[in-house]
């Protein structure tokens, strides 16, 4: 809608991280053969728990660590020994970062004084930028002035007005609340697609990732598990520290025999890289069980395993069963089931209830 | 109610008395100053003279050179050391801050030790060291402004401190330099605008403790204002007193302002 920097195209710079490691203080190793490629103008979220790196990897890219092995280009050179001042990428970080003796478009007019534009050049373009956050009319007033999420918008704008080769975001969205978080993610989202910028995005947040990045890599340990689209990373985790991770699963014990995992009453078909035949634990989502009230002739007829309601909680948009499984040899496991919103009545603890799986492939660990 | 309602009244008369007393106590010698600078000894009765005389500049710089060679001395001393100190602690501090944050305690350790170490020690270790700077940089009072510095370190560091607490100089810094910023930029155009009441309260301390200095420049046989005023008092025991009690308030008047500076800067 507003005055876009230069076509898209042009925008993208491609980020090769090569075999990165990091080692700190006491042999902690914050990185551990780290690769991930960027390609031109992409959205990459990294995801993982704390510890797992994934800041460690943005700050070496940033040039704000130095690497202890690998290397790093961005468009083609190599910068890892290159200093931050020089790499020519653009930062948010976590705590607010506003200068805080600066209004916010002095903030923005920053980096372009450093670079030698002269005065109109330099306020055409702050203005364009903080056109694009939408705080045009804030333009004048200075940090302690303005809200956590305005806050952020500035920084962001003041990120975006060097054009830098690679946009870098370090949970950005973790200092303010629900609200406000999703609507700059989603935010976040329409002007990174608008100017084109390669990006690279640090979250613990696996919702905020999901939402906004072309692939998201999920990283345990100083490395990268699986690097995949949303949809991919759901549907199809390459391992069972990805499957736990991204979004809410059950862990449930299984015989797995040809490729499928036999479990509550159902077959589930296992995904590639599942453990072999035996006994195993198969990780389910909620959403992939069906649960109907003992009697009802529900959830397919034939089969279903029984079990028994523990909870049932409602979530608003959805609501949550969890029901353990009744179990011939000591405690059966506990399954959490989906439901719609409209459904959490139906079901009350102590109630005998069918678990049936829904058939979508899953994942499978040996069960040691 | 009633019972909370004296015992909060006699909370209130407890810290005024308490205020009060401390007042008197410290107003008590300086009315003394005044009351003994407007005495007339010779006639009798009230006297503005060495009031007047302390006015009149070129008086007081023709009639006691000694005078005016101390309070200029000290005011030199006084730019020279906020100047050393700054250039010192700073950098030293943000630097600390940012890239060794292990050495934080040690920093403060040293810049602590001043305090417990009495001017007369501290004046026997530095003869030694200034027998070289005597030899390297001359005679000058102004060089007296080195021992002053460390004198000044732990009001200096405290204060600085407590800026560089304000502010996440990390992330300032960081995100200055991923816009392209160098070191010294960021020092400059970052860091520094943003401890401006740390940098000030710094500085005034320092001025004061220096305008108030006699230990060291005694016993090291320089000419600062406290020296002179000593001086003076062997002959002109009266005008000694005037020049002291001006630069009392003098530094009381500095004293204020920083606090002033401090509060303005946080609303």
């Amino acid at each position: 809608m507003t005055a876009t920097p230069s076509p898209a195209a042009s925008r993208g710079t491609e980020v090769r991280l090569t075999d990165l490691t990091r080692v700190y203080a006491g042999n902690v190793r914050a990185l551990d053969g780290f690769t991930l490629h960027i390609a031109p103008g992409e959205f990459v979220a990294l995801l993982g728990p704390s510890g797992c790196g994934k800041t460690t990897a943005l700050r070496l890219l940033a040039g704000l660590e130095d690497a202890d092995g690998g290397t790093i280009e961005v468009g083609g050179r190599d910068v890892t020994n290159v200093p931050t001042s020089k790499r020519d990428m653009g930062m948010v970080f976590q705590a607010y970062s506003l200068f805080p003796h600066m209004t916010a478009r002095q903030n923005v007019e920053f980096g372009l004084q450093l670079r030698k534009q002269d005065k109109a050049t330099r306020h055409g373009r702050a203005a364009d930028m903080l056109d694009l956050v939408g705080l045009s009319k804030q333009a004048d007033r200075y940090a302690h002035q303005m809200s956590g999420g305005q806050q952020q918008r500035v920084a962001l704008a003041r990120a975006l007005a060097i054009e830098p080769q690679v946009l870098l975001l370090d949970e950005p969205l973790s200092a303010l609340d629900a609200k406000v978080r999703s609507q700059l993610r989603d935010e976040i989202r329409r002007i990174q697609l608008e100017v084109g910028t390669t990006t690279l995005f640090v979250t613990h947040d696996q919702e905020e990732a999901l939402a906004v990045a072309d692939r998201v890599g999920v990283m345990n340990a100083g490395r990268l598990e699986q690097l995949a689209s949303p949809a991919q990373l759901y549907k199809n985790p390459a391992t069972p520290f990805v499957a736990d991770f991204v979004g809410l699963t059950n862990r449930l014990h299984c015989r797995v025999a040809g490729g499928v995992a036999q479990v509550l009453g159902g077959a589930v078909p296992l995904l590639a890289g599942s453990a072999g035949d035996g006994l195993a634990i198969v990780l389910v989502r909620p959403e992939g069980v069906t649960i109907a009230p003992v009697g009802s002739g529900g959830s397919g007829g034939a089969g279903g395993a029984a079990a028994t309601v523990v909870s049932a909680s409602f979530l608003g948009a959805s609501g949550k069963i969890v029901a353990r499984l009744e179990s011939s040899e000591g405690v059966g496991d506990l399954v959490s089931v989906q439901v719609d919103n409209t459904d959490v009545t139906a079901y009350a603890p102590g109630q005998r209830v069918l678990l049936a799986p829904r058939g979508d492939a899953a994942l499978a660990v040996s069960a040691t | 109610m009633s019972t909370r309602h004296t015992e909060r009244r006699k909370r209130a008369a407890l810290r005024w008395t308490v205020i009060g007393l401390t007042l008197v106590f410290f107003l008590i010698p300086l009315y003394g100053m005044l009351e003994f600078t407007t005495r007339d000894l010779i006639n009798g009765g009230r006297t503005g003279k060495f009031w007047t005389t302390l006015v009149d500049v070129p008086q007081v710089t023709e009639r006691y050179p000694a005078l005016a060679e101390g309070f200029a001395s000290s005011m030199a001393l006084a730019l020279f050391t906020v100047v050393v100190m700054l250039l010192l602690l700073v950098p030293t501090m943000t630097w600390v801050r940012l890239r060794l944050p292990g050495l934080t305690r040690t920093v403060e350790f040293i810049c602590l030790l001043p305090l417990t170490v009495p001017a007369i020690v501290l004046v026997v270790g530095l003869t030694p060291v200034y027998a070289w700077v005597t030899y390297l940089l001359g005679e000058g009072t102004v060089w007296l402004g080195l021992a002053y510095v460390i004198l000044v370190l732990p009001y200096a560091y405290r204060s600085l401190d407590a800026g560089l607490r304000a502010i996440d100089v990390k992330t300032l810094s960081e995100a200055a330099r991923s816009l392209g910023a160098s070191w010294l930029r960021v020092m400059w155009q970052i860091v520094l605008p943003n401890l401006r009441t740390a940098v000030l309260s710094a500085s005034f301390l320092s001025v004061a403790l220096v305008l108030g200095e006699f230990t060291i420049a005694n016993l090291f046989s320089r000419k600062n204002l406290q020296v002179a005023m000593f001086e003076l008092g062997k002959s002109d025991g009266q005008l000694s007193v005037a020049v002291g009690l001006a630069s009392l308030v003098f530094a009381f008047v500095v004293l204020f302002a920083m606090s002033f500076v401090g509060r303005k800067e946080k609303s």
